[in-house]
This record gives C-alpha cells, sequence and structure tokens, in this order.
C-alpha cells in the first residue's frame, strides 16, 4: 500500500541523506518527497510517499523516530486529511491553437502563468489524480506536453489535530520557555551537594 | 566513574549523575584549543580509557593528550580500536572510545562500528579529518568517513568548528549510552582542533534524553500479559542481551521463580540468568540444545525479555513456535513485529517494565511443564563431557568444559567467531552477566584478541580468557604486542582445528564435503607468542588441558595455548539456516563426542 509520512526534522546538513538512507536500505522507492519549512523555528516539514506493505508502517515509523534529527513521524494512513500537489506544466502552443488550452485550464481550474509565441506554462494545484488528468488530456494532443514538474505530495490533517510530540514540545516561544525552564531545573540538580 | 555508566532506564539519568573524576570540566569557562576541548570534555563525560592510532589529521589533538589524566592504548590495526572500546563497554558498562585519524584510518574503523552497532554497545569512535577549508576536495587522506558510517551508527556528527566541538561530543555520549545503546562517531576537522574556543562543559550539555516516542507500557498490556501468563501451560522466557543491558537479572529470576517459567537464553543473553539455576534451561537456536529448541516448538507461551528473534534463534519463522503466544518486552520499538508477532508489545526499558509485572505474577504451578521438558532433556539426550571416551583425542568441547571446570566459571571469556564460538557457549556455563563478550549480531572474526585487552582495561581485577580459532585469531594477532606494551594479563586459548571450521562444517553438511578454501596454514602460535615475548605452549592431550591452563593462569604475564583439536569435529545439534527450530542436525551415532542423558 501507499504509505505518506509526515515528519517534522531539524533543519541540518546531512539530516535528508539520513532519512533517504533509511529507505534506501529497505529497498524501497520514495515516490515523492516535499520538504519546507514548518511553524516551527530550526524545524522543517516533509511529506514522504512510498509504497510498502502495510504492516511495515510501524516499523518505519519507529525507524524513523530513531533518527536523531527526527522530532516526530506521522504515519497519515488513512486518516482524514488534506492532500495536494503543485505542478507547473509548459506545453507548446502557437497561438491559433491556444483557445482549447485556455478551455481545458478553465475546466480544470488551473492557471496560465507564463505566455510566449510558442509557449505557455500552467500551473495547477490539486490532488494527484487532478493532475494526472490533465496532463492525460494535454497528452491526447500529441507532443504539446514540453516539461512537467511536480512538487510532489504534501498532506495536513484535518481538524484540530497535534501530534502528542509536538503538543510535549509546544510551540515557538513557549516551547524556549519550556526548554529553559527543564535546563535550569537540571543545571540545579546537577549542582554539587 | 558512574558518570560513564550507561543510562539503563532509557531515562536521563546522566545529567544527573557526577563523574568522581578531575574538576578539569568544571572549571570556570577557559579558552581552550579544540585538542584540548577534546580531551577536557572526554574527562568530564568520565572516560579514563581510550584506545587509538595517530596520523596527520589527528595529530593536534594527539598533542594535546599528555595535558589530561586520559589512558591511551596504542593498538595495531585501528579494527582492534573499535573493537577494544567496544570491549571495554561489554565488560563495564561504561561508554569505550577510539581514536583514529581520517582517511584509512577512519576506514580501519568500519567493522569494529558495525560490530558494536548489531550489538548495541556503546562506543564513540572520535576520527581527525582535514581542515574543513579542504572538505569534499579529495584532499590527501580526505574520507566521507560520516557517510560511510551513517549506516552502521546510531548517530555520527561532523565537527568544523572548535566551538562546536563539546557539545557534539557529550550529544555523542548521551546518544551513545541511552535507549537502546550502540555507536557514535565523531569527526573533527583539523582547523577544529587546532582554533580555540571557550570551553564551557556543564553549558554544553546536551538537551535532556527524549525516549522515543513509541514506547509504550500500558495498565492494559501488563494486565494482558499477567493474564496470558496466569493462563499458559507450556511458558517459556526468553531471555536476551537486553537483560544485562538493563540490569534487569534478578527481576527476569523473580519471575521466572515466581511463575515457574523455565529460561532458555540467546548467545548474547548467556550469563544474564545463572547457568547453574535450575530453570535455567540453556542456550537457544541454530547450535542451542535438541530440548531447548522442541519445547520452544512446543510452548503456548513465549516471554521474550530484550531480544530480537534473530534469524539465528528463529529459524524458519513460518513454522517458529507455532503454538505460542507472544509477549515481547523490549525497548526498541522498531523491533516489535519485525520478526515474530507479539500478542501483547511492552515497549520499554526490561527492568521497568519487569518491576511494573512482577506485582501482577502470583504463585504458579508449573511442575507438570517442567517435568515434560526434563522428560524430553533425557530423551534426546545431551553430550556428556565425562562420558566422553578417553581416547587421548583433543576436542575443543574438552577444552571448554576444563577451562569452565578450572576457572570456576568465573573467569571473564572473550571468543572469535566460528565452530570455538558455539563450543564455548555450550560447554562453558556462564553465572554471571558480563562475563562472556562475543560478536554475536555481526559475527566478526579477528573481534575477540582486541575487545579482551578492552575488556581487561576495564576490569584489570578479573581473570580474562580470549578463545579464539586458528582463523579468526590470525586476523588481529598483531594486538599481541598492544597487549606486551600495555602489560596486560590476558590468557589466551587458540583452538587450532587447522580449519575455516564452522564454514567447513557448512561445506560438509551442505556442500557436499567440498572443503573450498578452508584448510588454513597456520604458523605456530606458540612461537608467534614468544616472538612478542608472550610465553605459551601446545596442548595436545585431554591429560594436558589442566597443567597448561593452570601453567596459563600462574604466568605473571599474558600466555598462550595452542589447542591443537580434532580437525573435522563438528558443533552439533545445528538447525540448517532456513529449517524449522526442530529440524535439527544430531550429532551421528558412531562419533565419540556421544551425547548422553547424564549431562553435567
Ligand atoms: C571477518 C569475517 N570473515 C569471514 C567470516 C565467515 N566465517 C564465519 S566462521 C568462519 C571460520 C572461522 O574459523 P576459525 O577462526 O578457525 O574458527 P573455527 O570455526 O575453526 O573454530 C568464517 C570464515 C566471518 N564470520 N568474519
Ligand atoms: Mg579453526
Amino acid at each position: 500500500m501507499l504509505h505518506t509520512f509526515v515528519a517534522y526534522v531539524e533543519d541540518k546538513p546531512g539530516v535528508l541523506t539520513r532519512v533517504a538512507s533509511l529507505f534506501r536500505r529497505l529497498n524501497i522507492n520514495i515516490h515523492s518527497l516535499t520538504v519546507g519549512r514548518s511553524e516551527r523555528p530550526g524545524l522543517s516539514r516533509l511529506t514522504l510517499v512510498c509504497e510498502a506493505s502495510a504492516e511495515a508502517g510501524d516499523r518505519i515509523r519507529a525507524s524513523l523516530f530513531k533518527l536523531e534529527n527526527v522530532v516526530d513521524v506521522d504515519d497519515i494512513a488513512q486518516a482524514p486529511s488534506v492532500t495536494r500537489e503543485l505542478a507547473l506544466i509548459k506545453v507548446a502552443a502557437a497561438p491559433q491553437s491556444r483557445s482549447r488550452i485556455f478551455d481545458l485550464v478553465e475546466v480544470f481550474r488551473a492557471r496560465i502563468v507564463d505566455l510566449t509565441s510558442e509557449s505557455l506554462m500552467i500551473e495547477m494545484t490539486g490532488v494527484e489524480s487532478k493532475i494526472e488528468g490533465l496532463i492525460e488530456v494535454l497528452r491526447e494532443d500529441e507532443g504539446r506536453i514540453l516539461e512537467i514538474c511536480r512538487s510532489g505530495k504534501m498532506t495536513m490533517r484535518r481538524g484540530h489535530h497535534i501530534s502528542s510530540v509536538l503538543r510535549a514540545m509546544g510551540t515557538g516561544d513557549e516551547e524556549s520557555a519550556a526548554v529553559a525552564a527543564l535546563r535550569e531545573e537540571e543545571r540545579l540538580a546537577a549542582e554539587p551537594e | 566513574m558512574n558518570a560513564g555508566t550507561r543510562d539503563e532506564k532509557g531515562a536521563n539519568m546522566e545529567d544527573h549523575a557526577k563523574p568522581e573524576n578531575t574538576n578539569a570540566h568544571r572549571t570556570a569557562p577557559t579558552r581552550l584549543t579544540g585538542s584540548e576541548i577534546l580531551w577536557a570534555t572526554l574527562v568530564g563525560e568520565g572516560v579514563t580509557d581510550v584506545f587509538g592510532y595517530p596520523g596527520g589529521a589527528i595529530l593536534p589533538a594527539y598533542d594535546a593528550l599528555r595535558k589530561f589524566p586520559i589512558r591511551h592504548v596504542l593498538v595495531r590495526h585501528e579494527q582492534g580500536a573499535a573493537h577494544m572500546a567496544d570491549g571495554y563497554a561489554r565488560a563495564s558498562g561504561k561508554v569505550g572510545v577510539a581514536v583514529a585519524t581520517s582517511g584509512p584510518g577512519a576506514t580501519n574503523l568500519v567493522t569494529g562500528i558495525a560490530t558494536a552497532m548489531l550489538d548495541s554497545v556503546p562506543i564513540v569512535c572520535i576520527t581527525g579529518n582535514v581542515s574543513s577549508k579542504v572538505l569534499g576536495t579529495d584532499a590527501f587522506q580526505e574520507i566521507d568517513i560520516t557517510g560511510i558510517t551513517l549506516p552502521v551508527t546510531k548517530h555520527n556528527f561532523l565537527v568544523s568548528r572548535a566551538e562546536d566541538l563539546a557539545a557534539a561530543l557529550r550529544h555523542a555520549f548521551q546518544i551513545a549510552r541511552s535507549g537502546r545503546p550502540g555507536p557514535v562517531l565523531v569527526d573533527i576537522t583539523k582547523d577544529a582542533q587546532q582554533a580555540t574556543a571557550i570551553f564551557d562543559f556543564d553549558a554544553a550539555r546536551p538537551r535532556p534524553y527524549r525516549p522515543h516516542p513509541m514506547l509504550r507500557v500500558e495498565e492494559s498490556g501488563l494486565a494482558a500479559a499477567a493474564e496470558l501468563i496466569r493462563g499458559s501451560k507450556r511458558p517459556i522466557i526468553l531471555a536476551g542481551h537486553g537483560v544485562s543491558e538493563s540490569g534487569a537479572m534478578e527481576q527476569v529470576r523473580t519471575l521466572a521463580e515466581r511463575a515457574q517459567i523455565p529460561v532458555a537464553l540467546t548467545l548474547l543473553g548467556l550469563g544474564g540468568f545463572p547457568a547453574s539455576h535450575p530453570l535455567n534451561m540453556g542456550m537457544m537456536g541454530m547450535h542451542g540444545e535438541a530440548w531447548v529448541n522442541n519445547a520452544i516448538q512446543e510452548a503456548d507461551l513465549l516471554i521474550a525479555c530484550g531480544m530480537r528473534f534473530d534469524d539465528r534463534v528463529t529459524g524458519k519463522l513460518a513454522s517458529y513456535a507455532p503454538h505460542a503466544k507472544k509477549i515481547h518486552i523490549e525497548i526498541d520499538p522498531a523491533e516489535i513485529n519485525k520478526n515474530v508477532k507479539a500478542e501483547v508489545a511492552l515497549v520499554g526499558d526490561l527492568r521497568t517494565v519487569l518491576e511494573d509485572l512482577l506485582p501482577r505474577i502470583s504463585g504458579r504451578d508449573g511442575s507438570a511443564w517442567l517435568k515434560t521438558i526434563d522428560a524430553s532433556k533425557g530423551a534426546v539426550a545431551v553430550r556428556d563431557i565425562k562420558n566422553l571416551p578417553d581416547s587421548g583425542h583433543l576436542y575443543a568441547a574438552h577444552v571448554m568444559h576444563d577451562l569452565w571446570r578450572i576457572t570456576g566459571g568465573n573467569a571473564l571469556v572473550v571468543t572469535d567467531v566460528g565452530q570455538h564460538q558455539m563450543w564455548e557457549a555450550q560447554y562453558f556455563h556462564h553465572e554471571h552477566p558480563r562475563t562472556l563478550i562475543t560478536s554475536g549480531g555481526l559475527g566478526t572474526m579477528g573481534y575477540a584478541l582486541p575487545a579482551a585487552i578492552g575488556a581487561k582495561m576495564a576490569c584489570p581485577e578479573k581473570e580474562v580468557w580470549v578463545i579464539a580459532g586458528d582463523g579468526g585469531f590470525q586476523m588481529t594477532a598483531a594486538e599481541l604486542s598492544t597487549i606486551v606494551q600495555e602489560k596486560l594479563k590476558i590468557n589466551i586459548a587458540v583452538i587450532n582445528n587447522g580449519y575455516l571450521g564452522m564454514v567447513r562444517q557448512w561445506q560438509e553438511f551442505f556442500y557436499e564435503r567440498n572443503y573450498e578454501a578452508t584448510p588454513l596454514v597456520s604458523p605456530d602460535f606458540v612461537k608467534l607468542a614468544e616472538a612478542h615475548g608472550i610465553p605459551g605452549r601446545a596442548v595436545r592431550t585431554r591429560s594436558e588441558v589442566l597443567g597448561a591452563v593452570e601453567a596459563a593462569r600462574s604466568a605473571p604475564g599474558a600466555y598462550l595455548l595452542n589447542f591443537l583439536v580434532e580437525k573435522e569435529d563438528s558443533v552439533y545439534p545445528m538447525i540448517p539456516a532456513g529449517s524449522a527450530l526442530h529440524e535439527m542436525i544430531r550429532r551421528p551415532e558412531r562419533d565419540p563426542l556421544e551425547e548422553s542423558a547424564r549431562d553435567e
């Protein structure tokens, strides 16, 4: 089955290698991987999609957690969530054939973001199947697609969900206050009697 | 030196433990070179001994070493340094430290690091690297050691600034000894060693240790486990390395005694439960006793304590313990349901979990099951050394048995990998934890001699024996010089069968005795030892064993015994790889090493 892992990782050199290396070792192909800043300073958020057996999910999640730079891991599985992907598609189109493409773009609720005399660029956001639908229709017009750039899936659970790990960490300023308090406590505990 | 002691609960205990050592790290923040920061931080972490080998990229660190109260053991090959750190850690429970230079020095460590990784041993490896300005340019002796060791370390660090060094090192120690322990590597560029920075040991403390978020010991799980134990008719405790790692010997014993449950041990579990205990069944798995494996196949409940259902103990998974429910108590969530599905998983530190579980366990009558096991023990027969015909031939089994008898089982034994390793496990009965040190997960030949040096350094008061094959001994024999240079009293038993015996055995069983590349020519090991200044003698018959072992023990320094044993003997019983646990190859009848029920 297709697994979607959402992870918070430290924003440091080499972290992505460690995550990717885990899947390499298991000989699991990564379908898509998106990484970017999160709401927490110093932490990046990634969405990783891969094919693995249903039982493998827990072990992969447990193994991801064992990586020192991984702070939180969620296996989205069937949980209610919103998934989006962004695609940029460059299509060859002479002025006389543009209007058909404009119609398609309209139907798919995509946008034209660049236009030259011989080509145009379409931006589309949506679920994977919708993007694939647009690509398919464009392909039916033989030889029209010049380039496709897809972001890969981004996923977020619906509702007021926040993982227990992140909750324990607090948010932003709260977090640093909590950490500071903890450190102070420890410093006192470590003081020689 | 409790600061060096592993945090057994997977909690942040080490942050509260104070090294009784020097005040080097307690001084007010001072400006030091990276090299000085390195050693000062190690001292602060409770390190007293390191194993290493110098070279250009680590030279600044070596230059600063003499200012610090740390004993440096010069190894003869960096693989030895990693194994020594590993043996040191296994013998003492402290973190072992290995040091090497960049490039070939660092790559030589890799086998030792992997060995520690697969057996969850806490070591910290320090490597020098080229200057940060030339990183990634294939500069002389530059190698991407953090890249190379990524899959065989718990974590690794590349430090290129002196000001980051103390924090990285302290974090490395925390990672190595927390949760499920393991190796950590810290690669330090040469310029980071040479630059100066303010050293403040306390400020460099790592963030409080965060236990794995998937640890889970719930009331319902404990209740379910207790219920399974109460309702079981044929339960067995499977005790692994986690027992000694977690310090759960007492708890396992209480569980076994209170509920009258027999205990089977993995190779690395040996010593975690006393061999002489009436409930101890001995070793399970590929070369475990037949009745132990048969009992596992018949059991209706397995209580796995700090073990990971390795393929060497399960045989073919599809037919493993088909009637048994499983309770898996384990600190690493990634081990749960990996090979064997558990009905109840208690994911946490073994000792803590058992302490929570024990109040729910009441007395139980296990006599019927114990009787059944006892009966099968008689029926399927046991090796009995006493019943061996005294043909004068020397068998490795004799050597192990006699070594056990003569040392009273109190020695710390470090074995290499091969047949002798299995014979040791079968015939040397370990009463106490940390008295058998061996490479189980990686099965690294060449491990024993260097690991024993580490063990002896950690426990100078202990009687240390190396038991190695003629093949494996030659892989790291150069460390004999290290023993001499460090004046260590280590007794060495080479089990010399003229073959890469374990491989020969596989060829005998599964490759029609095609002994390709397994007959082995060796130097005269006694002369080799003598060339190093280590006395020794050869032993050819059973009757010479006692005198030889006593000679070794009473010698003031290291001593080597070259046991010339039967060449084509095999380890029985054996489960062929991929077969079910009860499909064992038994010793052929005509063989002189007959098995009888009267094992002692
Ligand atoms: C470094 C390494 N290379 C190869 C092996 C494969 N191997 C396992 S046991 C063995 C034979 C060991 O021979 P010896 O040291 O003489 O011990 P014996 O089995 O004869 O007791 C070999 C080659 C290994 N475990 N480790
Ligand atoms: Mg041999």
